[in-house]
């Protein structure tokens, strides 16, 4: 390309006003190794920007394995909470029920138990009316 | 969307993150945890992804917010050192020697930049964006990135020119 005409281009770039194509010319036209001396200092600005845009990071970028949802997990454990709350609670009231049962069962037998004593006492109770009577008769035959 | 969708879309400008992360940041392992820290969000945020038509440009100017918070608070807790009056004569030295390199030349004279035009700089010059994407990006209108992407040039121009002229090139 002509020098006036990349002499123009770099006044427009200057200014703001190039396109991207005519930045592109000018890049391609720095990078060979005849510039005219005056403009030599475009060269190391132009090549300075292509060299630039070579640069690559280095390091891999990693993302976050998938994270538990907090909110799920705390949803989760509430309900955990509420389950064992409510199998401990059961678990009160059956034993209740077993002691309440127990309770019965044993009153039951005492009422058996004293049922039966009753029982003999009456006997008892009906020997001495035997008894006394014996004794009156025995009394009077002697 | 999946992990592998995900990657698909957002990988292909890793690098150009990358590089205007390094262009704020400076370190490259500033650079690298930025880029990393800024995909960790991409992802946090791929539910809104789908929604942009442009999804390089918003991951650009999450790069750029996040790269300036950076900044801002890097400067902050740096407050403390620049009272020490803490001066490393080794460091500037080997400073010195890098420099002499016009590479290295060009890299100094555009951190020197306002972080306005150093982002045009590195958005046109090095990544050739077109002007609506960087407005996007840097939340400009068009006509007045031009006007600070022109006054970066001529900047540049004229300070290497200058150091062309003291033969330090």
């Amino acid at each position: 390309m002509e020098l006036f005409k990349i002499e123009k281009l770099i006044e427009k770039y200057l200014n703001a006003e190039t396109t991207l194509q005519e930045e592109d010319i000018l890049k391609k036209y720095f990078s060979q190794d005849e510039i005219p001396s005056h403009l030599i200092s475009y060269k190391y600005l132009f090549n300075y920007y292509s060299n630039s845009k070579l640069e690559e990071v280095n390091k891999t970028i990693t993302l976050p394995n998938k994270r538990i949802n907090l909110r799920w997990l705390s949803i989760a454990a509430a309900f955990v909470l509420m389950v064992s709350i409510y199998s401990i609670h059961q678990n009160n009231i059956r034993e209740k029920e077993e002691a309440r049962l127990a309770f019965m069962e044993t009153q039951k037998a005492l009422n058996l138990i004293s049922y039966n004593l009753n029982k003999g006492n009456k006997a008892v109770a009906q020997l001495k009316t035997f008894e006394n009577t014996q004794n009156k008769i025995f009394r009077n035959n002697k | 969307m999946n992990q592998s969708e995900f990657l698909e879309i957002v990988l292909p400008f890793k690098d150009k993150v990358y590089r205007l992360a390094k262009r704020l940041l400076v370190s490259k392992d500033e650079a690298e945890d930025a880029t990393q820290e800024l995909y960790f969000k991409l992802w946090k945020n791929k539910s809104k992804i789908e929604s942009y038509d442009n999804v390089e440009a918003y991951a650009m100017r999450m790069t750029k917010n996040y790269c300036l918070d950076q900044l801002k608070s890097k400067r902050a807790s740096n407050l403390t050192l620049i009272h020490s009056n803490y001066k490393d004569e080794s460091a500037s030295l080997q400073k010195t020697i890098e420099y002499n390199d016009s590479a290295n030349i060009i890299k100094k004279m555009i951190d020197d930049l306002p972080e306005k035009q150093k982002m045009i700089v590195q958005l046109r010059d090095i990544e050739n964006y077109e002007y609506q994407e960087i407005g996007k990006i840097m939340n400009m209108e068009p006509t007045a990135i031009r006007v600070a992407l022109s006054r970066a040039r001529k900047t540049l121009r004229d300070n290497f020119i200058k150091k062309q002229n003291y033969g330090i090139v």
